[in-house]
């Protein structure tokens, strides 16, 4: 249920579902997002659906805050809708060239290389959402003993493919970027490709993701 | 086919292609990206005779040289900017908001953006470009957009598709409104602050820094206290959106922005103003103003109002 509704801007609905970040809440935010998107609501130009808020942006040329509130308030989402989320497999290679992070993990987890890598592997991580950069996925959620702060200075440059861990959570960098998350690996496979149209994304919200260990030969041979 | 084309002799800055960017992808993690300064995009189509929604030329500070080759098509450049046309016989001063008809041989030289940041070259036909979910918008940062993401680079070449029949000479008066007073929203998070950064927001300058682009604006100047927490649980992003860092030092989202974020947001630039907002160059001040949400939707209304007539008008 949205627990309240605030405009953000004079161009955007702010719906907060809650202030916890778990499946729960986080389901609720993806009924939503999917019940409005298939409903096609004229003025509504984009929605930013997140671990418990959900965001609709609308055409200021053509509705308002009030119309698209009262819209939204209205609005019967009933039953979660039929989704047809995956079960994911992605390869991730832990060689030292690729973990940048592994020594400061070590010593903030206060745990050895091969403790780390099976908790990692061991996990079944949840999509909550998908953005900042196109087509990252925000995993979740990693046991207490795995959870680290961001980098005091965040990188310049991430390479594309890493994937990183931060608090509770995983994301995958699908391209070269900024970022300050810890890098434990790096995935040869695409999970955003711009040539697609539809459906772009490898991972979407609700999807389900387990992180497979392969070797530097294994990675190098990948895409051949 | 496409022996209409432009030799891009001088790149510019940050040139790239741009229309009215594209919608409902947020949740996928791509941005609206299209022209920072919509006016000035429309207003460059209607002068050269186009449907309003074709892709231009966009540049920053230093534009592009071109060199022409083909059969005669009109030009026209909107923004603040300084610009020479060179002909055969003669170097003649352009004038924005005014369409200038160019033949084979002819170089657009446009050396500046004065005082302003972007400007707009639109061509009375239409660049033979390949559209990404509906849109030529280049997104340099995601490599999104026509010219395979990239800006332009010296030497390439950029195909006309198609060269208007009408080529009739357009101009219009307009001058672009100089504000440093930008008009704010409150943010979600604006409790987050305490009373003495709160006043520090709407009372104070700021300046906006060199490390601005079309991803976001950074500002300088006194800082902004939290007094509740400096990160946010991640969420959305939109145009105009200003966050505040642990360092105290807002940064305004534009267009191309990051769709999800996680500093607290003090406020929003009410959208009466982007226009406006993007056209601020590094090194000048800005002083944000509060406005309510009414407020901000009449304004938008008047403005795009505005906006309408003098589309009409050409």
């Amino acid at each position: 249920m949205i627990k309240n509704i605030s405009n953000l801007g004079d161009a955007a609905l702010y719906c907060d579902f809650g202030i916890e970040v778990n499946k729960q809440i986080n389901s609720e935010v993806i009924k939503y997002f999917n019940t409005i998107k298939e409903k096609n609501i004229v003025g509504i130009n984009n929605l930013t659906p997140s671990y418990n808020k959900l965001i609709i942006s609308y055409d200021l040329r053509v509705t308002n805050f009030k119309e698209i509130k009262d819209k939204i308030e209205k609005l019967d989402v009933g039953a979660a809708l039929e989704t047809n989320n995956k079960k994911l497999e992605i390869p991730v290679c832990c060689d030292d060239s690729f973990s940048l992070d592994m020594a400061r993990l070590e010593n903030k987890l206060n745990l050895t290389k091969e403790k780390i890598l099976e908790n990692f592997f061991n996990k079944e991580f949840f999509c909550y959402m998908t953005g900042f950069i196109a087509g990252m996925p925000f995993l979740g959620d990693l046991d207490k003993n795995m959870r680290v702060q961001r980098l005091e200075t965040p990188r310049v440059k991430v390479p594309k493919g890493s994937v990183g861990i931060t608090e509770q959570f995983a994301d995958i960098y699908t391209f070269e970027s900024p970022g300050g998350w810890n890098i434990i690996g790096n995935t040869p496979l695409e999970v955003f490709d711009s040539t697609k149209e539809i459906e772009p994304n490898l991972i979407n919200p609700g999807d389900t993701v387990k992180f497979k260990q392969i070797s530097l030969d294994e990675y190098r041979n990948y895409n051949e | 086919m496409n022996n209409n084309y432009f030799e891009v002799i001088r790149a510019g800055v940050n040139t790239t292609f741009q229309d009215k960017g594209r919608s409902n992808l947020y949740h996928i993690g791509i941005p609206f990206s299209g022209a920072m300064d919509n006016r000035n995009y429309l207003l460059a189509n209607k002068l050269a005779s186009n449907k309003l929604d074709l892709p231009v030329i966009e540049f920053a500070y230093q534009g592009p040289l071109l060199k022409y080759n083909g059969k005669k098509i009109n030009i026209a450049i909107t923004g603040d900017v300084i610009f020479k046309l060179r002909k055969k016989a003669n170097e003649i001063e352009g004038n924005c908001y005014e369409s200038f008809q160019i033949e084979d041989g002819d170089e657009i030289d446009i050396l500046s953006t004065s005082k302003s940041v972007y400007g707009y070259l639109a061509i009375s036909g239409e660049f033979d470009l390949k559209l990404q979910w509906g849109s030529c918008s280049i997104n340099t940062k995601a490599n999104i957009g026509s010219n395979d993401g990239k800006k332009l680079e010296n030497n390439q070449k950029i195909y006309i598709s198609k060269v208007n029949l009408n080529q009739e000479k357009k101009k219009t008066n307009y001058l672009n409104s100089k504000v440093e007073n930008i008009r704010v929203i409150r943010g979600t998070n604006f409790d987050y602050f305490s009373e003495e950064g709160k006043k520090i927001f709407f009372e104070k300058e700021f300046i906006v820094s060199k490390l601005s682009d079309r991803m976001g604006m950074r500002l300088e100047g006194p800082k902004i206290e939290n007094i509740v927490n400096t990160n946010i649980k991640s969420e959305g992003l939109l145009k105009g959106v200003i966050q505040v860092p642990a360092d105290g030092n807002p940064i305004i989202m534009l267009s191309d922005h990051g769709t999800i974020g996680g500093y607290p947001k003090i406020g929003v630039v009410a959208s009466v103003d982007y226009d406006r907002l993007v056209q601020i160059s590094p090194g000048s001040k800005i002083k944000f103003k509060e406005i309510e949400l009414s407020d901000a939707e009449t304004l938008f209304k008047l403005y795009e109002m505005e906006t309408q007539n003098l589309l009409s008008q050409i």
